[in-house]
This record gives structure tokens, sequence and C-alpha cells, in this order.
């Protein structure tokens, strides 16, 4: 599995998608949070990060697909995956190594917003009156986002061989996971089951968790929905064997 | 027995890839897998090193089930798959440590073996290349490179000479014959000559069933018992008087003067034509055994079930 990871994570530095990826992150959470007059954290007055966790899933949800999209694609496309399924690895570890390569990516995109929070520690008045235990458990549930989405975008790429279509399908399902449960409790026919499709979605859980209250039931929820896509994965790269 | 495969049988949908076939190799024998394309020889293949499960029938190797014992089979293999996939981004150096990683080989040791590797296959020159800027031959070699890294006893090569130009050939040939001392080695091929060329044995295989298995001599043998001889006189003669002739079966004429005949099984219908040629008062201009090659023996295999 450790092998599968460094080699994944060399493949995204050595095409340049790592670079595309942390630039287009930060540039977009930089203009958002310090520069866009809606947004900017220097017009808004208020020492807090909300900008930072409202907007970056959404960005999120087009990068995470965009890393991802290759991951089995690619090997299926160039006839690699025959090549890798006859090395002594197990399913489980060529799906984890990939997974935790994609999420590995992300986290060092996510590293430097650190330093926004520096800043808006320091910009408060007086210094530091920041909520801490919000903005720490907005960044665990951006990390637990980043989990579902990086497993949901190589789903997506072990079922079809075209990366565009990859990417497509990687992108709805995180948005629907994200939003769409969200949305979809909001039907007028859904009222009695409202908070049940509420708690499907990850807003529900994200929203939480940044309240800086971390739940166990919020965790289990991230990791039970991961497990369950990386599962699916592993079924869909071993149904060769029936 | 280095590999076994017992009544082994695939089937793609309604597709019968592979029908019931056996064989057996001992330790450190090299088969030749011949068969048209569409056979199923890299369907065998696959089988064999664990990627598509059989239908039926089962394989062993060094006694070990490849259903069953997938994980531990893999590690005895070495796999060229057919149209040699490689990760074309990586470099050459870089693509052997990781597969040998892959077998938890690590350190001096790898970087020795990866070295032996690259001076054995003669890639000395492009190791610090990328695989995607290499020529076709170059990159057969990484593949071979690949699938000897870990040194496995059995060897399991998907056609691994096609698409190459003849000098290429030679030298892939050339490197299969080397390394194949002390390994049981398989490699599947269309192409008769190197058969010839690499192995003792051959397993022909056509819609999925084997039409021979048996040692290259023997099979040669056995072929040429019917002979095909084309003769040239200085002027023609009548079809019907050399179909006439004791031993004879059948008759074409190539062009006035020159006719081809093929013998019954085991007869020898030279002194017959020699003496034909004396009563009718004809120069004889040639005489000429058509060599029965494994060309010859395929054609025939192949085609009387189609």
């Amino acid at each position: 599995m450790w092998v599968i990871f460094k080699k994944e994570f060399a493949g995204y530095l050595y095409s340049l998608i790592a670079y595309m990826v942390i630039g287009v992150f930060l540039t977009a959470m930089g203009l958002l949070m310090w520069v866009f007059p809606g947004t900017s954290i220097l017009d808004y007055g208020f020492a807090d990060m909300s900008t930072l966790f409202n907007t970056g899933p959404y960005v999120l949800l087009f990068l995470i697909p965009g890393i991802t999209m290759r991951s089995f694609a690619e090997e299926k496309r160039m006839g690699t995956m025959e090549l890798l399924l006859t090395k002594p690895l197990t399913d489980w570890q060529i799906v984890l190594g990939k997974f935790g390569a994609a999420l590995a990516l992300v986290m060092v995109a996510l590293a430097p917003t650190l330093i926004y929070y520096y800043s808006v520690y320091q910009l408060g008045s007086p210094t530091g009156n920041v909520d801490t235990a919000g903005v720490m458990g907005s960044y665990l549930g951006l990390l637990f986002l980043s989990m579902i989405f990086c497993s949901a975008g190589i789903l997506a790429s072990s079922i079809s061989i075209n990366q565009i279509v990859a990417f497509m399908m990687a992108a709805f399902l995180c948005f629907l996971l994200y939003v769409g449960f969200d949305s979809l409790s909001g039907l007028p026919m859904a009222t009695s089951w409202s908070l049940l499709i509420k708690q499907l979605g990850i807003l529900y859980h994200y929203e939480s968790l940044s309240r800086g209250l971390i739940d166990s039931r919020d965790v289990i929820y991230f990791l039970s929905v991961t497990w369950i896509l990386l599962m699916i994965t592993k079924t869909i790269i071993g149904s060769r064997q029936w | 027995m280095s590999l076994e495969i017992h009544h082994l049988s695939k089937t793609y949908g309604r597709q019968q890839a592979v029908d019931d076939i056996s064989f057996t190799l001992r330790e450190g024998e090299i088969v030749g897998f011949l068969g048209p394309n569409g056979a199923g020889k890299s369907t065998t293949m696959k089988i064999t090193t664990g990627y598509i499960p059989p239908t039926a029938g089962k394989v062993l190797v060094h006694g070990m089930d490849v259903v069953h014992h997938r994980q531990q089979v893999k590690r005895v293999i070495g796999y060229l798959p057919e149209h040699n996939p490689l990760y074309t981004d990586m470099y050459v150096h870089e693509y052997l440590h990781f597969s040998g990683r892959l077998y938890g080989m690590k350190g001096a040791s790898l970087g020795q073996r990866v070295k032996n590797m690259v001076e054995l296959c003669g890639l000395e020159k492009e190791q610090n290349k990328k695989i995607e800027s290499l020529s076709k031959g170059y990159r057969q070699r990484v593949g071979l490179a690949q699938a000897l890294l870990h040194d496995p006893p059995v060897l399991i090569l998907d056609e691994p000479t096609t698409g190459l130009d003849p000098n290429q050939i030679v030298e892939i040939r050339n490197l299969i014959k080397e390394v194949s001392h002390k390994k049981t080695v398989i490699f599947s091929s269309h192409i008769m000559q190197e058969v010839q060329a690499l192995c003792d044995r051959v397993v022909v295989i056509h819609q999925g069933k084997i039409v021979a298995d048996d040692q290259l001599t023997r099979l040669l043998q056995n072929g040429q018992s019917v002979q095909t001889i084309q003769i040239e006189w200085d002027r023609p003669v009548e079809l019907n008087a050399l179909e006439r002739l004791e031993g004879v079966v059948s008759v074409t004429e190539v062009r006035p003067g020159c006719y081809t005949c093929v013998s019954q099984t085991g007869v020898d219908i030279r002194p017959a034509l020699m003496q034909f040629s004396a009563l009718q008062g004809l120069a004889l201009l040639s005489l000429k055994q058509e060599e029965n090659t494994l060309e010859g023996v395929f054609k025939q295999l192949t085609n009387s079930q189609s």
C-alpha cells in the first residue's frame, strides 16, 4: 500500500496536477478571504474564518474530482491495471494507496491556509479574539469532507475508462452528498422525513463540527461514508473475478 | 511439475474462449504456445497469472492453486502482458525500483538487482530516460526486465515480439533464450520461426482447444508423412497420366510443364516420377520437395477443424 501511495503521490507531482491543485485552491481562497469585497474578512469586520469553511467545500467539489479522475481510469486505458493486479498486491492495498495519495495532496493544499488563521488571530481585537475551537472543528470537518470527496472521486474513476466521465460523475456525486440531501430535505412532500434526509448529507454534519463540538456521531458518519465508497470501489476492482 | 493446467475452460458471456484444455510444464522447460489470433492464448495466460478466474478446471503453479493462493502464486510468476503496458511517465530505473518494491525488495539489494537487470536487458544507455521516449524494442526490454526483476521461477510472456522490427525480434529472442535457463517459460506467439528458434516443445491451440502438444521435431516429422513435390519438364504432359502413377493422390498444374504432386501418406513418389520421365523421354528440369515447415504443420492443424 505504501509503495502505491508513493507512486501515486509522485505521479501527481510529476504531472503538474499537484501544483495546479495547490495553486488554484490557494488563489481562490486567498481572493475570497482577503480581496473580493463581498466575502473579504477585512470588510466583514469580524475575526472569523467562515469564508474559508463555507466556500472551501465548493472549490474542493471541483478540484478533488480533478485529482482523482485519472487514478483508475488512466490505469485501465493504458492497460497497466493488468500489470498492477498481477503483482502481489491485494485490491485493498491498491484502493487505499490511491485514496491516501489523493487525500495527502488535498491536505498539502489545505495546510498553508493555517497562515490565515494566524492572520485572523493577530487582527482580532483584542489580539487572539477568535473562536479557536470553532476553527479547529471546521478544519477537521474540511478534512473529513475531503475524505468523502476523494473516495467518491476514486469510485467514479473505477467505474469509467474515460477521465472526463469520471470527473463529471465524481463532481455530481460530491455535490449530491454535500448539498443535495440538504436541499432535498426542504421539499414539501418530505417534511416528515426531512431531518433524516438532512442527516444523510455532509452539510448537516459539517456544520455541526464547525461549531467546535466534535460529536462522535458526526465522526462516525464521515468515516462510514468514506468506508462505504471505498468498499464499492474495491468491489468494482474485484469484479473482474466474477 | 512447475505448471499444471487441468481441464481449463473459460466462457465470456456466450463465447467459449478456452474449452477444456490440459497440459503440464516440467521445471526448466520452455514451451511455445501457438495459435491464431483469438484462439484463447491470452485468456489462458491471464488465468494462469490469477488476473481472471477460470470458469471451470484449475491451474496449479508450483502446486498452488491460482484461485485459492492468488497472492503466493503472483510472487513466483513473472508476467509480460500482451501489448506490454507500462507507466510511460516514469523513468526506466524508477519504474524498475517501483516494481521491485511491490515484491518487497528494498535498499541495496534492490538497487543491485535493478542494476543487473538493466545490464542483462541492455538498458544501460536508456535507464535515465522516460519510458514514453523509448522505442518499442526498448520498451519491450523494460517489460522483460520488470518480469524478471524478482527472479521468478515461472515466466509467462504473452506475445513478447509482436510489433517489433526483425532486428529487435532477434534481440528479444536472444534475451529470452539467455534468461530462460533454469526457468519454466511459456510464451505465446503466432509466429512460427520464433517457436522454432526458442523452444523444444509446442502447444498448438485453436478455437479454445489444444490441437497439438508435442516435441517440435516430432511435430515436423508427422507433418512430413505426406510428400509435396514440384516437378518441371521441358514440355507439358497429360495430367491424367500423372495421376495414374502409383502413390500419387492429386496433381495440380502450376504452368504448362510444371506440376505439383501430392503423395499418399508414407509413400515416396520420387522414383515413380523419375521412371515416368524416362519412359516418356522427357527432359527433367527440376524436382523439388517442398519442405514441411512448422508453418505448414500449423496451417494443417488449424485449418482441419475450422
